[in-house]
């Protein structure tokens, strides 16, 4: 039982970060239909984002604490919500309409260029991440262990979720996004600058998977330029798991892929860790094609 | 000749098709005759479209079953039906665009080859003689359409009104005995529309085939059709010959209802 | 181009590497290496045409069906000592084909259940796939899992690799160039419309997942006895992606622009690392032709792939589709 709560943390934890990601793929594809294969990269860029800050952060304000944390991640959220923006209207835009398969490897290459120009920058070789935020002791509860790292990576996810509720729901820009989704031509006709909310878009996801970034180094402290494939390729499986175009299922997919992987390395292998996404992957696809909460779409001939 | 022979071609049984909660067919019993022409029309968005994916297999019928040729054609794939001997065409024009005027053609050949991958890997006699054959035929087809001079052009560089008479040739060459054609006239001129009624029936004797045609085209449908079926909201509301269904009730309520919808 | 003397032009080329193989003992062992990976390469990049090119279908695995190719000949021919010349080419070709044929089952298995994905899904789904066929391998103690696996046998050599090259040319095009095979483009160019004119596109679909796989597998084989050493992360989808961009870069279904496109860019490392003045020994160069690592080119490579796609998404080498007349 014990076992089975350390492994369900643990994956809920590394689940939400995923989450964080997804939500970036997701939102993306609801509006352009494409998969911005760059994404799992801009988290890299966070994470070094923040590798790059705490120090000046740190002269400023007194490190580690949940303040210069917070400043932090905020930091790290905007710069690449800059480069997001800045992807976007180099790479992408100039291709909007053309195949989806040019698209798509174009975003490849943005990938490729921003993980080697990482090496080329930052060394190939892994930094270790510095602490933010004091590792606060938790009681051990009957064997369980709970990090305060683990707590704090929740509960910014939590807030984060709540936020990004408040925006696409509440807010006219977020009416616009789902307005662009639902009908991109309708929603041009109706006066939305389709411009504009893509990039806020981009922005938005990349805030997000900047935040990622800086939870997955705060969670597991070695950072480089390729740590964001991985993480990139699991995260876009869980928002197909969740229904691609549907936030909460992104949400959804990135615990269970998260929460699954967990589960799979406690008990049966951790090699076989990296398979379970792609499995899932296949398996979603044969099963239930639309996804968990995704609808199913008719082709018109 | 209000209905179709004993032995029909085609037959649907209270064919219905659902998306969600939208009946866009709604119990449809249709029967076209053997050399028939048949029109299908009905104001937008009255289903006939859905009626041709679902005789062709590109949608799969909730309910009720369709029967070609007194077989049962309900479930199948759209290559199979194509396969029995029905073939369309598309609203949109759906050619191969990279593709050549004569490949596009040939492709739809490529149900009455003999060999299979290892002719094609082998190359030998045999193989080329089914080639030098089906691109005899392929030519023949073309000149009838006054296509041949474009053989070598690739499909997406012909004139609308070549495209659409184009992919007319490429489903007559999986040699139908029953031909869909939806909306052969959209887009067209009045001399263009002239030129392809008498296209259509010059197929029909020609091929001594059946043809349903789905058009929007009151001139067209009226002109060459024998019997005509209406449709609104999905649900066949008439049936009958052109000069019957003109005056029918239904129809002209129909109609105007669009109409109405329209100027409003 | 009406392929009609193709037969011939296959056994000259068969005969032609043969001849060359007989005097392989003249030429550097160093530029030897650069020329197998040059014909590994273009059986790798002709056959992923047949399935992203020709069929419009978008596979990110082609590593995948190389490793199982590449270590199920080389656990083949592991089995055996040293033959004479005769035995050890027909252990080799035997081996290379039970590599081909094994991959082509992986093809099935991969075929199947994605077909109904179209573009990026399924390019990421095939991507799934591959990454998956590494981590078995990764598992697998039976073939050294991450340690590696050696291949004790050096059997490649140029009539083995390019024979095999030539016939994956000739095949790809003898498909394409029938009647039979302009189903391969109907497919790519409108699936709805294909079906309706009687083609089973999964037939087809299935057909060029697993013709494609079994020349991915083949080469597999051929890169395994030429490097004489395996590792699951030699068949990572970067490797994949470098495929995949010989065949964007030579354009999409244009099989004369991806063989020029497989020898470019397997030379241009190598020209590079000329230029930068690296010595290239044939014992450190090992490895070097197949992999794209090293931060500067990779820097280089990505723009070059964002740049093309933004300037000629058909490709370097196509000029203008060419219609193809009747035979």
């Amino acid at each position: 039982m014990t076992e089975f709560l350390q492994q369900l943390i643990n994956g809920l934890a590394f689940g939400s970060i995923l989450a964080l990601i997804a939500l970036g793929y997701t939102m993306v594809y609801g509006i352009l239909r494409f998969i911005n294969f760059a994404h799992g990269d801009v988290f890299m860029l966070g994470a070094f984002a923040g590798f790059y800050l705490a120090p000046k952060i740190a002269r400023v304000l007194p490190t580690p604490s949940i303040g210069s944390g917070l400043a932090v991640l905020f930091a790290a959220m905007l710069i690449c919500a800059a480069i997001g923006v800045v992807i976007e209207r180099f790479a992408y835009r100039p291709l909007r309409g053309r195949p989806k398969l040019t698209v798509l490897i174009t975003a490849i290459g943005v990938s490729l260029f921003l993980e080697y120009t990482g090496q080329f920058v930052f060394g190939a070789a892994p930094k270790s991440f510095p602490r933010l935020i004091p590792d606060y002791p938790i009681a051990h509860v009957g064997g369980l262990s709970v990090t305060s790292d683990q707590i704090i990576v929740l509960s910014v996810t939590g807030l984060l979720l709540v936020a990004l509720r408040f925006i696409v729901l509440k807010t006219k820009i977020g009416m616009a996004m789902r307005a662009l989704s639902f009908n991109p031509e309708a929603a041009a006709l109706m006066g939305v600058n389709t411009d504009i909310v893509i990039s806020f878009t981009f922005a938005l996801g990349s805030a997000l998977a900047a935040a990622a970034g800086i939870l997955f180094a705060i969670n597991y402290p070695a950072i480089d330029p390729l740590m964001g494939i991985l993480p990139g390729l699991k995260a876009f499986v869980a928002a197909v798991l969740g229904g691609i175009g549907n936030l909460p299922g992104a949400v959804l997919g990135g615990l269970i892929i998260g929460v699954t992987e967990a589960f799979v390395s406690g008990y049966i292998s951790s090699t076989y860790r990296d398979a379970i996404a792609f499995g899932v992957l296949i398996l979603i696809l044969l099963v239930k094609p639309s996804g968990l909460l995704g609808k199913k779409e008719v082709e018109k001939v | 000749m209000t209905s179709p022979s004993e032995n029909p071609l085609l037959q649907t049984e209270r064919v219905t098709i659902r998306f969600g909660g939208l009946t866009a067919v709604s119990g449809l019993d249709l029967q076209i005759g053997r050399n028939e022409l048949i029109g299908l029309i009905g104001p937008n968005g009255a289903g006939k479209t859905t009626v041709f994916n679902l005789i062709t297999g590109v949608y799969q019928p909730t309910e009720g079953t369709i029967l070609f040729d007194g077989q049962s054609i309900t479930g199948c794939k759209a290559y199979r039906i194509t396969a029995r001997g029905i073939a369309r065409t598309f609203q949109n024009i759906r050619l191969f665009s990279s593709l050549t005027v004569f490949d596009n053609v040939r492709t739809a050949f490529h149900l009455h080859l003999q060999g299979d991958v290892r002719h094609a890997l082998w190359r030998g006699r045999a193989f080329w003689a089914e080639e030098k054959a089906i691109a005899t035929q392929v030519l023949e087809l073309l000149e009838i359409f006054h296509l041949e001079k474009f053989r070598a052009a690739p499909a997406k560089s012909l004139s609308y009104g070549d495209q659409r008479r184009l992919e007319i040739v490429r489903a007559l060459a999986a040699r139908p005995r029953l031909l869909l054609l939806d909306e052969p006239a959209a887009g067209m001129n009045s001399s263009e529309k002239t030129d392809l009624m008498r296209l259509i029936q010059f197929i029909k004797g020609k091929f001594q085939i059946s043809v349903l045609l789905v058009e929007h085209d009151m001139q067209v449908v009226m002109g060459i059709c024998e019997r005509i079926a209406v449709l609104d909201y999905g649900v066949k509301i008439a049936e009958g010959r052109p000069d019957e269904v003109r005056r029918n009730p239904k129809v002209i309520e129909a109609y105007l209802g669009e109409e109405r919808t329209h100027d409003a | 181009m009406t392929f009609k003397h193709a037969k011939l032009l296959l056994l000259a080329a068969l005969l032609l590497s043969l001849l060359i193989s007989l005097f392989a003992g003249r030429i550097n062992s160093y530029v030897l290496f650069v020329l197998y990976a040059i014909g590994i390469n273009i059986i790798l990049a002709v056959s992923l045409n047949l399935i992203n090119g020709y069929t419009g279908q978008f596979s990110l695995g082609h590593a995948g069906f190389m490793a199982v190719g590449g270590y199920t000949a080389a656990v083949i021919t592991n089995q055996f000592g040293d033959l004479n010349a005769f035995a050890a080419g027909a252990l080799f070709f035997g081996a290379l084909l039970a590599g081909g044929l094994l991959a082509a089952v992986t093809g099935l298995l991969v075929g199947l259940p994605t077909l109904r994905l179209r573009g990026d899904y399924l390019a990421i789904v095939t991507l799934g796939f591959g990454e998956i066929i590494r981590v078995i391998f990764q598992n697998m103690n039976a073939v050294g899992a991450a340690r590696g696996l050696s291949v004790m046998h050096g059997y490649t050599n140029f009539f083995w690799t390019f024979g095999t090259a030539a016939v994956t040319v000739y095949v790809v095009t003898a498909l394409v160039h029938s009647t039979y095979g302009r189903g391969f483009i109907a497919v790519r160019d409108d699936e709805v419309a294909a079906e309706a004119m009687g083609i089973n596109t999964t037939k087809y679909k299935v057909t060029a997942f697993v013709v494609g796989a079994f020349f991915a597998g083949m080469a597999g084989g051929l890169y395994a006895h030429s490097i004489q050493f395996l590792t699951p992360s030699g068949f990572n989808f970067m490797q994949s992606i470098a495929i995949v961009v010989m065949v964007i870069l030579g354009g999409m279904g244009n099989t004369p622009g991806v063989i020029i496109a497989a020898i470019l860019l397997t030379l241009l490392p190598e020209g590079l690392r000329w230029l930068a003045g690296i010595p290239s020994l044939p014992g450190i160069a090992k490895a070097y032709p197949f992999a794209w690592v090293g931060n500067t080119r990779m820097i280089i490579y990505s723009l070059l792939l964002i740049g093309l796609m933004l300037t000629r998404p058909q490709g370097l080498f196509t000029w203008k589709r060419r219609p193809i007349l009747p035979a």
